[in-house]
């Protein structure tokens, strides 16, 4: 690999910029903090753009590849590289980073540069956990993400802030216990490597591999989340500042779901294939369950939060599948939703910075003063119905299409979503947007700003245009997801 | 490219920059120039569509890609067009009632301060709808599907602030999803057993699909995959019992009743029936569902007709009728029969509800036919254009209606599929009734004595939400002493424009359409499936098969049905208030409609919502939360206070504590050694 280091450079300028950022110290430098964060934020941005404009899509092989040393007693190394399935969510992660600077600009008037140094920091974490090949640095940079994003909900959130911080940081870090022995198990069997890529060539009994795969499945079912183990999050979503949900949506269930594909498939394929029923089940209890749930809820981000849950349900069953068309949907699901949820947290942010109120109760008629919002609000909620035309159709048709070929009972199951997906949202933006005007406080909001308008516009374009042409998306996945599944199919017994 | 290519991308795109234009900059280029860029983007379209019919008529016909959506495993997603005979047809009634529809918005919404919005909204829908129809594959007919579906909802609730409008688009949202359902588990079907979602390589294994049986379930591969995408079908164009959002969608503008829920968008799954032609002509078991479900809709459908006041709500009910009609032809495998009555069909029906539409702008926005009467005095074109467009829809001979009705009946006749008897009985009684509402209708409007100006603010909708408050701008009525008046030109012009092809198109495309090459190679008709075949045989030019038309039982049962509504709401208009009372049961059936409406509210929409209600509470809150999660943490919290017992801090107790572990440990020590 020559020319520059451009996954390094994700990682660490986002991270030594954060901490630059923090040195602006005090409040009273929070325009600087702002501005510097925005640069830094974009610079984070640009630099991963090589990885995509310069990725060879015909190979399944890791790419911009780095590797030095780090704790060679242990034969630990700052092992970096991405394929066609990681490759998407550094960008995503990057670009995601933008939207939420932008978002918290005038909104967060407190503790400005910790705040944002908090979210900088947080991407490059997360840049390393898409990118580490080793284990180790995987485990590092999965932890290490864990405490800005505690931060941010226990310092910035909400009323029950310390409650929902606390029990997001338990569900979370109790799951990745048992993945640390894991990963200490196969170190041993490894004879004494840590390195990703040979585990997945590590012959294991099925009896290892069940332990193995169910130490991974705690770990990374918490962060999806999935049923059962998913109530965390509508807490975590209600109670963290705006930028913290979009964080937390957009990329840090990625995380855990990213796990299974790089971790849970390929290193005990024949578990995986053992266990894919239960994760079926489990994928249509989140899609199904939780979309009734979604249908009742009073408060917008719990509404979204659920329905996130039930959005990644369709990412763990395109997974589990083991077709290409479900897994590439998955994937795509994933990205899709990243800019989808991204949007409604957003949209719902800028109803919250007038109101102050999450109630769908204390809303109502909010399109006849907020047109250019409703608009957008509109094309986001159509989005995340899986409207065709919105990225949000593309991963859904594609693991409804990939449920077919696999059994038509669990197409059956997966499908219901289009009914429920739109039941919930839609009817959540009549209250909301439609009708006669609430109240006083609705009579007399505002349109959405500049500002406002500038972040919803990005992401509109995003939505539309991954709907209207996901080709690029998918592209870069195909080597590297059939790479996968030819592996998956091998049995290591 | 070649410049037809060009042509035809030219179709959808210039409604679609009409519809950018119009939405994105409304208050730059105004009301005037909203309403110039999206009437030029649809003339465009109408144009380019007239230039391509000619040339499919010389025998061009196209089936390529325009771009590539995605790829994926051994899939090959595409967007691309397919002209043929069927399609093009298709683009000229689209775009020709779209634009009469334009033209009439200038004067319906004139003193509607979401002009813009609505002019973007109706291009976009044109552009979605030539989308859907010039399709060469399921994705994108899925597409299209899905965004007349968006228009449709955004336009149904239009006047957002009136709680039956947004009532009325989300129910129509909801239950175009189940059908929604259903038609992209067949599209899954069709990509999971044919290896493709084009057109052309799914028909040509029909033959190979035919002969499987699917996995897991085992059910006959076409015949699931012909009624999911029937089911699709009933969703769209609204067939029992998913019908019932297409009434309350008449809470929309006129225009967009006319446009979208009489002549086109409802109409979509009638086109992709007959589309899919060559796999339904597979499945004779699907055939008959269709068939059953068609003729049910168009029968007892029209009984509803029968007791509405609303004005739009009658013409509503004719269209479930009508649509009726056209799945029952699709059932008979008579496709290019339920094709023909499609585009008849556009025709008046887009007359009728314009017209409708027309009176409503005279009323004063008052749509209960109680209160008119009279009317034909008053307002001359849109009376006699109503005329036109009623004997039209009850298929009095040499109208359009006629041909493709009287098609649609003797096809039925010559069926022998299973159901065959009951949709005669139910298309040939639906004759007469379809009569009956629609001159009931007539005369209750246009004739008889005037009633307008006395009963000031009396509205009654008929919905199931008496609650509603009339809203400043809507619902006023005539007040006392004041006359209807005749609408202006641009709301007149397009009902004449429209008439025309309501009276004379039957006549001059029934015999390519039905009887000549018009529909070869693109409708097919398995040997076994004759009805129309036999018919062509006894086609004798259309004037010979109106004046034949005079003498068979539909023509009669028509005009019973005009005469018995011109004796009881001419004549004798105690009658009908006596039948009323006498069989008050059944009235109350008719105005319940069946009771769907409650059904659906109590089980599905009520149950969700207990349904998850009970998962939350329950579920969330209750197990997983209650006693798993905080429950860990109350059993930490509980071990924690007893072993802070221990931690005393007396020495004494330690040592204790220590010489008694000493002693059990070198107890289970000796023991074991």
């Amino acid at each position: 690999m020559t020319g520059l280091p451009f996954l390094s450079l994700a990682i660490w300028v986002p991270i030594l910029g954060g901490l630059l950022v923090l040195a602006t110290g005090s409040d009273r430098n929070a325009p600087l903090a702002r501005f510097l964060a925005m640069l830094v934020a974009i610079a984070g941005f640009l630099v991963t753009l090589p990885l995509y404009s310069q990725f060879d899509a015909s190979t399944s092989a890791m790419q911009f590849v780095e590797i030095l040393p780090w704790i060679p007693r242990f034969n630990i190394n700052y092992h970096l590289g991405v394929d066609g399935i990681s490759v998407l969510f550094i960008l995503l992660n990057a670009f995601i980073t933008i939207m939420v600077v932008i978002a918290g600009w005038q909104v967060i008037r407190e503790k400005v540069a910790q705040y944002m140094a908090a979210f900088l920091i947080m991407s490059g974490l997360m840049n390393g956990i898409f990118s580490a090949l080793d284990a180790v640095l995987f485990y590092t940079f999965f932890e290490a993400s864990l405490i800005p994003l505690y931060l941010v909900i226990g310092i910035w959130g909400g009323a029950n802030r310390v409650y929902a911080a606390i029990k997001f940081f338990l569900y979370t870090l109790l799951g990745s216990l048992l993945m640390l022995i894991a990963l200490l198990y196969l170190f041993m069997e490894a004879g004494g490597s840590f390195n990703i890529l040979d585990w997945h060539q590590l012959p294991l009994g099925m009896g290892p591999q069940t332990l193995i795969f169910w130490a991974f499945l705690i770990a990374f079912a918490v962060k999806v989340p999935m049923w059962p183990v998913h109530t965390w999050l509508p807490d975590a979503h209600v109670e963290a500042p705006t930028g913290g949900s979009v964080v937390l949506a957009a990329i840090a269930l990625k995380l855990g779901a990213y796990g299974f594909l790089r971790f849970s498939l390929p290193i005990v394929p024949d578990a995986a294939q053992a266990m894919a029923p239960m994760m079926i089940a489990l994928s249509l209890i989140a899609v199904i369950y939780i979309g009734f749930v979604a249908l009742v809820q009073t408060d917008m981000k719990k509404l979204v939060a659920y329905s996130s849950i039930s959005h990644m349900g369709f990412v763990t069953l395109g997974f589990f599948m083991f077709n290409t068309i479900g897994l590439e949907g998955a994937l795509v699901q994933m990205i899709s939703h990243g800019f989808v949820s991204g949007a409604m947290f957003l949209c719902i942010g800028v109803l919250y910075d007038r109101m102050h109120s999450r109630n769908i109760a204390d809303y109502g008629g909010v399109v006849k003063v907020m047109p250019k919002f409703a608009a957008f609000f509109m094309l986001f909620a159509m989005a995340n119905a899986g409207l065709p035309g919105t990225s949000g159709f593309v991963g859904e048709f594609m693991v409804v299409l990939g449920a077919v070929q696999f059994n038509f009972w669990v197409a059956f199951g997966a499908a219901i979503t289009l009914i429920l997906g739109a039941a919930y949202t839609l009817w959540m933006y009549k209250r909301v947007m439609f009708g006669v005007i609430g109240n006083n406080h609705v009579a007399q909001l505002n349109d959405i700003d500049g500002r406002e308008f500038a972040f919803l516009g990005v992401l509109a374009l995003c939505v539309l245009a991954m709907g209207l042409y996901p080709y690029p998306f998918t592209e870069v996945m195909h080597a590297s997801v059939n790479e996968l599944l030819r592996h998956v199919a091998v049995s290591k017994l | 490219m070649t410049d037809m290519q060009k042509l035809y991308l030219l179709v959808p795109l210039a409604p679609l920059a009409g519809a950018l234009l119009a939405g994105l900059f409304g208050k730059l280029i105004g009301r005037a120039g909203a309403h110039i860029v999206t009437i030029l983007g649809v003339a465009v379209a109408l144009a380019a569509s007239v230039v391509i019919y000619q040339d499919v008529q010389t025998g061009n016909t196209f089936n390529g890609t325009v771009y590539t959506w995605m790829t994926t495993g051994n899939l090959t997603l595409e967007v691309g067009f397919l002209i043929d005979s069927l399609t093009v047809m298709m683009m000229l009634v689209v775009s020709f009632v779209s634009l009469m529809v334009h033209i009439y918005t200038i004067g319906y919404m004139h003193d509607d301060p979401g002009y813009q919005r609505f002019f973007s909204y109706i291009s976009l829908f044109t552009f979605s709808m030539l989308m859907l129809v010039m399709s060469n594959n399921f994705l994108q007919l899925f597409f299209g599907w899905e965004a007349v579906g968006l228009v449709s909802y955004l336009l149904i609730g239009f006047w957002y602030e009136r709680p039956t409008a947004i009532y009325a688009n989300l129910k129509a949202f909801l239950v175009n999803r189940v059908g929604d359902f259903g038609f992209l588990l067949g599209i899954g079907l069709i990509a999971a057993y044919a290896g493709s979602l084009d057109y052309a390589e799914v028909f040509a294994k029909a033959g190979e699909l035919a002969a499987q049986d699917m996995a897991v379930t085992g059910w006959p591969l076409i015949t699931a995959i012909c009624i999911c995408l029937f089911i699709g079908a009933m969703g769209k164009s609204a067939q029992v019992p998913l019908h019932v959002w297409l009434p309350d969608s008449m809470e929309g503008p006129t225009p967009i009743s006319a446009l979208i829920h009489a002549a086109t968008m409802v109409t979509a799954g009638i086109f992709m029936v007959a589309r899919m032609s060559p796999l339904f002509e597979l499945s004779d078991v699907a055939l008959s569902f269709v068939l059953v479900i068609g003729a049910t809709t168009a029968l007892f459908m029209g009984f509803l007709g029968i007791v509405q006041n609303d004005i739009k709500r009658v013409v509503a009910y004719s269209t479930l009728s009508q649509l009726g009609y056209m799945t029952v032809a699709l059932g008979v495998s008579a496709y290019s029969a339920a094709v023909f009555h499609l585009m008849t069909h556009a025709f008046f029906k887009a007359l009728l509800f314009l017209g409708a539409g027309s009176v409503i702008i005279g009323m004063h926005h008052d749509q209960d036919m109680r209160n008119m009467g009279g009317l034909w005095k008053y307002m001359p074109v849109t009376w006699f254009t109503s005329l036109l467009g009623s004997l039209a829809l009850i298929g009095f001979p040499f109208f359009a209606g006629f041909y493709s009705k009287d098609s649609i009946i003797e096809a039925v006749h010559a069926s022998t599929i299973p159901g065959a008897g009951y949709a005669l009985f139910c298309v040939l009684f639906g004759v007469f009734i379809t009569a009956f509402y629609s001159f009931r209708m007539y005369f209750l409007v246009f004739h008889g004595k005037e009633r307008f100006g006395a009963n000031h603010g009396h509205h009654d909708h008929h919905g199931d939400h008496e609650d509603e408050e009339p809203s400043a701008d809507h619902h006023h009525g005539l007040a006392p002493g004041q006359k209807p008046h005749e609408s202006p030109w641009v709301v007149t012009l397009p009902l004449v424009l429209l008439a025309i092809p309501s009276v004379v198109i039957g006549f001059f495309t029934i015999e390519p359409m039905l009887f000549g090459e018009w529909f070869k190679g693109v409708i097919h008709v398995g040997a076994n499936h004759v009805g129309l075949s036999e018919m062509a045989e006894n086609f004798h030019g259309p004037v010979a098969m109106a004046i034949h038309g005079l003498q068979t039982a539909p023509f009669w049962l028509a005009m019973g049905g005009v005469g018995l509504a011109w004796f009881f709401y001419m004549v004798r208009p105690d009658i009908p208030a006596a039948i009323q009372r006498t069989f008050r049961p059944l009235h109350a059936l008719l105005e319940n409609k069946y009771f769907f409406d409650r059904f659906n509210e109590i089980v599905f929409a009520g149950g969700s919502r207990q349904l998850g209600k009970g998962l939350w509470k329950g579920g969330d809150q209750g197990l997983i939360d209650g006693i798993a999660v905080n429950g860990t943490a109350r059993l930490v919290g509980w071990v924690a206070q007893i072993s802070r017992l221990f931690q005393t801090g007396h020495l004494y107790q330690y040592a204790f504590a220590m010489i008694i572990g000493v002693f059990i440990l070198l107890t289970f020590w000796f023991n074991l050694g």
